[in-house]
């Protein structure tokens, strides 16, 4: 594995982790925008853009840019989330220039009027989507209880309101503001060669333009601690999502909390799976953590019967104080990282899965992490490290919010 | 396309267990694939004639206390050994499957060989079993877009081919223990078992460390499955969702047959990715909808492709038309050079960086045994890739895609109307 980085000369920098084993190469432009940035007007509009930039450029329609990554055979996506758009592709080597070239071309897309009009109703129709998903529903409506008005707890995709509302010139303001090259990373994971990587950056990116992005805010926030339940009368389970504070990705805590989830909430042999799933109370119980900048949560998912939903809750808080009160023993801990290691080395052998690891870090931390220091940070937490963070974030009392057939539940004491 | 560095072996074992793997230089991990002929079809086997439901359970039980070690103790063993593992039933198979780094994967399979020969069914596992498949199901209804794909999958293909493996409430409810011991006993089996290994392993050591764990598991003797019509071919389930789940499924060659690449071609040019047909035709030009697809599905003795869209009750209509046009269009006029092209480099660039995945290279050698009795090494997928044209794809549309033989499944607030394109 080498290391490679560099800042073309408007403010674009350009990160690479490659090696030769690999039999493939990923790149990825990491945007600093996400629904966190958005105003309240223009709620859903990050998201919305990444579906746009699909859609077309100088020299391109949507159908060239699918095609002309299809006919390298590269696989193309893009991700938006609270904080960030991710677009991506991973191809063979030797394909890389021809792919790169789409990927580059449509960081600068033209934004037309007409397929604006048209993606909309794309953009609508996953909202609906996700509207007959009660993880989803449940998933959105307990992150804005918990986060209340910091923007955190806007919602990624907006509502069928807010983008029936929105207008192109809004859309093209907000690219204008967050796009430029200062406020993007691009990253290569896999097999290439550095001075290669870099021509093609050069060529591709060197001439964007754009002044520097409007620094994030990122205020920290301590959340609701709220409870509701939203009547769903047609679901058969009950579904809940309970979140917590934790550390925020500037933390080195991080490590200790990602264990932490891992001890009490992993999808299989974790304390949440012998209480409630082993035991067939539940068919999906879980903790995970998920940092942000200058924020984190622990994000606690339910599914079961309405009947045994209360009990559920009971049995959850359970865990969670037990925890709070006596932490973790050492043998779980060296269990949960045993898990996290390994799953740290299989994911990395894929360049995809290095990339996004890569760019994020790169973006929010500016630091190179190779796979052996973060096994090593991962190795280096200890139980009492885990006391420690239990009580400067402790998992309970957590929001709460629950959708489903039943709304006869309250906040477990 | 260049040529692979890896190298493929396979052994039987006296009791019928084949083993096929691949030592994968450039990988640190290793992963298996252990497909046990005891999926949900078996269910149905003359000799058990079990319920829906009862290949998932057995499946579960297993995994619940094995060997020395109680349910809690194989979790940990497993754990110990940073495993990431799941087992499922499918419709045909039961599929175990691990991965973890190469250095313990010998340890890993001495838990699971535990599992599949000397698993404990403790019978005070059952009811926490039950409890916790009821709850599958009930999930299930609650996911639509997996939910029309469970319905369509059994009304197209004849039983027991796409029966579905969360069975039903009431056959989980009446499956005894005495029910899931016979299903393990008969199904469980190590003739017609097929573990594929793949990643940083070495040949002669996993070959007798295999024979040496899994040696004495007793064959058993066959079942007998009798294939019986299924249907309707045309069906509404009726659901108060936000979208109406559209699901259309088509018969296409088998995975043995000369025609195989051709039924592949013609899935994924017709919805296989971005700039397929009906991604390119439903959503892109008319923004019918967010997910769209088309698909292949492979059996031994049939194939199938399928296709899913989920819209808006206000869009539905207008979706499935476009849907069955593009079909009637690929079966009418088959496929451009162009296109086939841009098919070639997709499948070839997927089944290249599966070299990367220890996990995926696994499970592709157990399926490719278990459809063909042998590997397929990838110079010959790719030759055979290579030797498709657009008129031997378009050939195939003609023959294999008529629009009468299609199976449609919509499930949604209201039924559609079926205009078959003339």
């Amino acid at each position: 594995m080498r290391f490679h980085q560099t800042t073309l000369d408007n403010g674009l920098e350009v990160i690479a982790e490659l090696n030769d084993a690999a039999h493939s190469i990923a790149a990825g432009f990491f945007v600093k925008a996400g629904s966190r940035d958005e105003a309240a007007d223009l709620a859903g509009v990050s998201h919305f853009l990444e579906h746009m930039m699909f859609k077309g450029t100088a020299t391109r329609d949507s159908l060239a840019v699918n095609l002309d990554f299809d006919r390298v055979g590269a696989k193309h996506n893009a991700q938006t989330s609270e904080e960030d758009t991710f677009y991506h592709f991973t191809s063979l080597p030797e394909y890389l220039p021809k792919a790169f070239d789409v990927l580059a071309d449509i960081l600068r897309p033209t934004l037309r009027e007409e397929d604006f009009e048209t993606e909309k109703k794309v953009i609508i129709e996953e909202i609906l989507m996700y509207m007959d998903n009660p993880m989803s529903v449940a998933y959105e409506a307990a992150k804005a209880a918990h986060f209340g008005g910091h923007p955190l707890g806007n919602s990624i995709l907006g509502t069928v309101e807010s983008i029936t509302a929105l207008k192109a010139d809004r859309m093209r303001g907000y690219f204008d503001s967050l796009y430029s090259p200062s406020n993007i990373v691009l990253g290569f994971a896999g097999k290439g060669d550095w001075d290669e990587l870099v021509k093609l950056a050069a060529s591709h990116c060197g001439a964007w333009a754009g002044a520097g992005a409007p620094a994030r805010l990122a205020e920290p926030v301590r959340g609701a601690r709220a409870f509701q339940s939203i009547l769903r009368e047609e679901d058969q389970q009950e579904t809940i999502v309970g979140v917590g504070d934790g550390p925020p990705l500037e933390s080195e805590d991080r490590y200790a909390a990602h264990l932490l989830a891992t001890i009490l909430g992993d999808h299989a042999s974790s304390r949440l799976y012998w209480t409630l799933i082993d035991p067939g109370c539940a068919d999906g119980a879980e903790l995970s953590y998920q940092d942000y900048n200058q924020a984190g949560g622990f994000y606690t998912f339910l599914s079961c019967e309405p009947d045994e939903a209360q009990a559920n809750l009971e049995r959850i808080g359970e865990v969670y104080r037990q925890a709070m009160a006596e932490g973790v023993s050492d043998q779980e801990l060296a269990r949960a990282k045993n898990k996290v290691l390994s799953r740290s080395v299989l994911r990395s052998e894929r360049p995809m899965g290095r990339l996004g690891t890569l760019g994020f870090n790169w973006v929010y931390r500016r630091e190179y992490q190779s796979l052996e220091r973060e096994m090593e940070a991962f190795s280096n937490v200890s139980a009492e490290q885990i006391r420690r963070l239990l009580n400067e974030w402790p998992l309970w009392p957590m929001t709460i919010t629950a959708v489903g057939p039943t709304t006869d539940l309250h906040a477990p004491e | 396309m260049s040529a692979s560095s890896a190298t493929i072996h396979q052994h039987e074992y006296p009791n019928g267990l084949v083993l096929v793997a691949e030592e994968m230089p450039s990988v640190r991990s290793a992963a298996f694939t252990l497909l046990l002929p005891a999926g949900a079809a078996y269910e149905t086997a003359v000799e058990l004639n079990l319920g829906g439901g009862a290949a998932t359970m057995a499946c579960e039980w297993i995994a619940r206390g094995a060997g020395s070690r109680d349910s809690r103790e194989v979790m940990e063993a497993l754990d110990d050994l940073g495993v990431g593992h799941s087992e499922s039933a499918q419709t045909i198979h039961a599929s175990l499957s691990a991965a973890t780094i190469g250095a313990n994967l010998v340890p890993a399979l001495e838990v699971f060989a535990d599992m599949v020969i000397r698993p404990r069914l403790d019978d005070r596992e059952v009811e926490p079993i039950r409890a916790l498949c009821l709850q599958n199901l009930r999930s299930l209804e609650d996911d639509p877009a997996s939910k029309v794909i469970y319905e369509l999958r059994e009304r197209h293909f004849p039983a027991p081919w796409g029966r579905p493996s969360p069975g039903s409430a009431d056959d989980l409810a009446r499956l005894s223990p005495a029910d899931l011991r016979a299903f393990h006993q008969a199904a469980h089996r190590p003739n017609g078992a097929i573990l594929g290994v793949a990643g940083a392993v070495d040949w002669p050591r996993l070959k007798d460390e295999v024979g040496r764990l899994f040696g004495d598991w007793a064959s058993r003797p066959g079942l007998t499955l009798i294939e019986r019509p299924s249907g309707p071919r045309i069906d509404h389930v009726h659901r108060e969702t936000q979208q109406i789940q559209i699901a259309m499924a088509l018969p296409a060659a088998p995975v043995g047959d000369a025609d195989y690449y051709h039924a592949r071609a013609a899935a994924a040019i017709l919805g296989g990715y971005a700039s397929a047909r009906l991604f390119t035709e439903v959503r892109e030009k008319r923004g019918l909808c967010y997910s769209v697809y088309a698909s292949y599905e492979g059996q031994r003795e049939r194939g199938a492709m399928l296709c899913h869209a989920g819209t808006s009750v206000e869009r539905a209509q207008e979706t499935l038309d476009v849907m069955l046009t593009e079909l009637r269009r690929l079966a009418v006029e088959g496929v451009g050079a162009e296109e086939l092209d841009t098919m070639r480099a997709g499948l070839k660039s997927s089944l290249l960086m599966a070299q990367e995945s220890s996990m995926s290279r696994s499970s592709a050698l157990a399926a490719d045994w278990y459809f063909l009795g042998r590997v397929r090494p990838l110079v010959e997928i790719s030759a055979a890739l290579d030797a498709l044209t657009a008129e031997s794809v378009s050939d195939y549309a003609r023959r294999f895609l008529t629009l009468d033989d299609l199976t449609i499944l919509t499930l949604g607030p209201n039924p559609l109307k079926i205009r078959l394109p003339g």
